[in-house]
C-alpha cells in the first residue's frame, strides 16, 4: 500500500504530473464545447433551411464526421493542417518551421466531430418547438433574428439539454485520444508513468478512475442542470423527455 | 495486378496503390474484431441486463458497477489497462494457463471491446426490456407461462424491436472506436493506414481510410434500416 502511495505522492511521485494532465484533459473538453456546439447549431439550422445546397452540405458534413473514427479525424486534422500551414508559411517567405499546436489541432478535430453529433440533437430540439411559437412571434412583429433569439433559443436549451449532456460525456472520453499527437494530457502522463515505473496496471487503473470521477461528476451536473432548466415544467406522467 | 490495387490506380495515387492491399487486409481485421466483440458482447450484455433487472441486490449492484465503469471511462484507457496491465501479471497468468490469451494484442483488444460493448449493449437491452409494458407480463403469467417462457416468447421479441435502433448505433460506434486497436500494435485499417502514412507521407491514405470507414458505417446503417422495416412490418406506420 505504502509502495503505491509513494508512486503517486512520494518524492518521485506522479500525482503532480497526472493532475496537470487531467487539467489539460478538462481544458481541452471545455474549450471544444462552445466551438462544437455553436458549429453544431449552425449545421442544424442549415439542415432545416430552405436552400437545397445548404441542406445537402449540412447532411454530407454530419454523415462524414459521424462516420469517420475520431482517431482518424484527429490525424487528418493534425497532419493536414500541419502540412497546409507549413506550405502557407513557406509561401509567405519564411524559412523556419511552423508547428501546429497539438491543443488547437485537438480542439478543431474534436469540435468538428462534436458539431456533427450535436447537430442531430439540435435538429431534434428545433423540431420539437411547436410551429405556433414562431407564428405567434411573427404576429407580434418580431424579426427573424429576434424570434430566434428571444423565442426559440430559450426553449431550445431545455429541449436539447439531455442530448447535449450525452454529447459532453462522449467528448470527455474522446479527449483521451489526443495523447497520440503528443499533447501532455492525462493519458500521456499515464503512459509516461507506466514506462518509467513498470506499473501499468496501477497507473492505467488510476487514470480510468480519474476519468470515471469526471464522468460521474458530469452526469450529476447534467442532472442538476436539467432539473434547473425544467423547473417551470410539471414533470408528471413519464417525465418530460 | 490484384483487385486491392485498383482503387489507387484508378485515382492515380501511388501511395494508395502501394498500400491498398495492406489497407484492405487491415479492413478485414477491423471487421473481424468488431464482429467478434459485438456478438460476444451481445451475449454478455443480455446477461448484464437480466442481472440488473432480476438479480439479487448484490448481483444487480455488481452488474451496475461493471456497466458504470465501462461506460464512464475511455476505451483507450481500458485497452491499455488490459494490454499493458496483463504483462505485469505474467507469472500469475501463466500459473492459471491464461498467458497465451493476454500475450496476444488481438485477444486483448477483442476482450476489451467485448466488455466495453457488453456494458453499452446491456444498457440498451435493459431499457428495451423495461419498455415492454407490465400488462404483457401479467397476461403471460395469467396464461400460465413460466418466467423463462415469458421472457423468451413474449418479452424478448417486443424488446428486440425497441433495442434494434440503438443497437445499430452501437455497431457503428464499435466500428469507429475499434480504430484504437492500432495503438496496441494491431494492424487494423487504422494501423495499416498509419503505417502507409509513416512510409509515404502522403495524406491521401488517411482520406482513403476515412472513405472506407464511411462505407462500412453507411452499409451498417442501410442494413439496419432494412432489418427494422422487416421486423416491424406487422405494425401500422404513420
Amino acid at each position: 500500500m505504502d509502495y503505491f502511495f509513494g508512486l503517486l505522492f512520494g518524492p518521485k511521485g506522479w500525482a503532480g504530473n497526472l493532475a496537470s494532465g487531467a487539467l489539460i484533459t478538462i481544458s481541452l473538453a471545455l474549450a471544444t464545447l462552445p466551438f462544437g456546439l455553436a458549429l453544431g447549431l449552425a449545421v442544424a439550422l442549415a439542415k432545416r433551411s430552405g436552400s437545397v445546397i445548404l441542406r445537402g452540405l449540412a447532411t454530407v458534413y454530419a454523415t462524414v464526421f459521424r462516420g469517420v473514427p475520431e482517431l482518424l479525424t484527429l490525424y487528418i486534422v493534425y497532419f493536414g493542417l500541419q502540412l497546409g500551414l507549413q506550405r502557407g508559411w513557406k509561401m509567405l517567405g519564411f524559412s523556419s518551421n511552423l508547428d501546429m499546436p497539438a491543443f488547437v489541432a485537438g480542439m478543431i478535430a474534436l469540435g468538428l466531430v462534436l458539431a456533427a453529433f450535436s447537430s442531430e440533437v439540435w435538429v431534434g430540439a428545433l423540431n420539437a418547438i411547436p410551429k405556433g411559437q414562431r407564428e405567434g412571434a411573427q404576429a407580434l412583429g418580431l424579426t427573424k433574428g429576434m424570434t430566434f433569439r428571444l423565442v426559440v433559443l430559450p426553449q431550445l436549451v431545455r429541449l436539447a439539454l439531455p442530448g447535449l449532456g450525452n454529447n459532453w460525456m462522449v467528448l470527455l472520453k474522446e479527449t483521451s485520444l489526443i495523447s497520440v499527437i503528443a499533447l501532455p494530457d492525462l493519458m500521456f502522463w499515464t503512459g509516461r508513468a507506466n514506462v518509467v515505473t513498470k506499473e501499468p496496471f496501477f497507473f492505467f487503473g488510476v487514470a480510468c478512475m480519474i476519468y470515471l470521477v469526471f464522468s460521474l461528476i458530469s452526469s450529476a451536473g447534467i442532472d442538476m442542470l436539467e432539473r434547473r432548466v425544467g423547473r417551470g415544467f410539471v414533470s408528471g406522467s413519464g417525465g418530460q423527455r | 495486378m490484384t483487385w486491392c490495387e485498383w482503387p489507387g490506380v484508378l485515382i492515380g495515387n501511388e501511395a494508395i496503390t502501394n498500400y491498398g492491399c495492406r489497407m484492405f487486409g487491415g479492413l478485414a481485421l477491423t471487421l473481424q474484431l468488431v464482429t467478434v466483440s459485438i456478438v460476444l458482447g451481445a451475449l454478455l450484455g443480455v446477461g448484464l441486463a437480466l442481472t440488473r433487472l432480476f438479480g439479487g441486490t448484490i448481483a444487480a449492484g455488481a452488474a451496475n458497477a461493471f456497466m458504470t465503469f465501462f461506460r464512464g471511462t475511455p476505451l483507450i484507457c481500458q485497452l491499455f489497462l488490459v494490454y499493458y496491465g496483463a504483462g505485469q501479471f505474467r507469472t500469475s497468468l501463466e500459473a492459471v494457463n491464461l498467458w497465451w490469451f493476454f500475450r496476444e494484442a488481438w485477444y486483448c483488444a477483442a476482450f476489451t471491446f467485448t466488455l466495453n460493448t457488453a456494458a453499452y449493449q446491456g444498457e440498451i437491452y435493459r431499457g428495451a426490456i423495461q419498455a415492454v409494458t407490465r400488462g404483457q407480463w401479467e397476461a403471460a403469467r395469467a396464461l400460465g407461462l413460466r418466467w423463462s417462457q415469458i421472457l423468451r416468447t413474449v418479452v424478448a421479441p417486443q424488446a428486440l424491436m425497441v433495442a434494434l435502433r440503438p443497437l445499430g448505433n452501437e455497431v457503428v460506434i464499435m466500428i469507429k472506436s475499434s480504430a484504437v486497436a492500432s495503438l496496441v500494435t494491431l494492424f487494423d485499417l487504422m494501423g495499416t493506414t498509419r503505417l502507409a502514412f509513416a512510409r509515404s507521407f502522403d495524406l491521401s491514405v488517411y482520406l482513403f481510410a476515412a472513405l472506407l470507414y464511411l462505407v462500412m458505417v453507411e452499409a451498417v446503417r442501410r442494413l439496419w434500416d432494412v432489418a427494422e422495416r422487416r421486423l416491424t412490418r406487422h405494425l401500422v406506420r404513420s
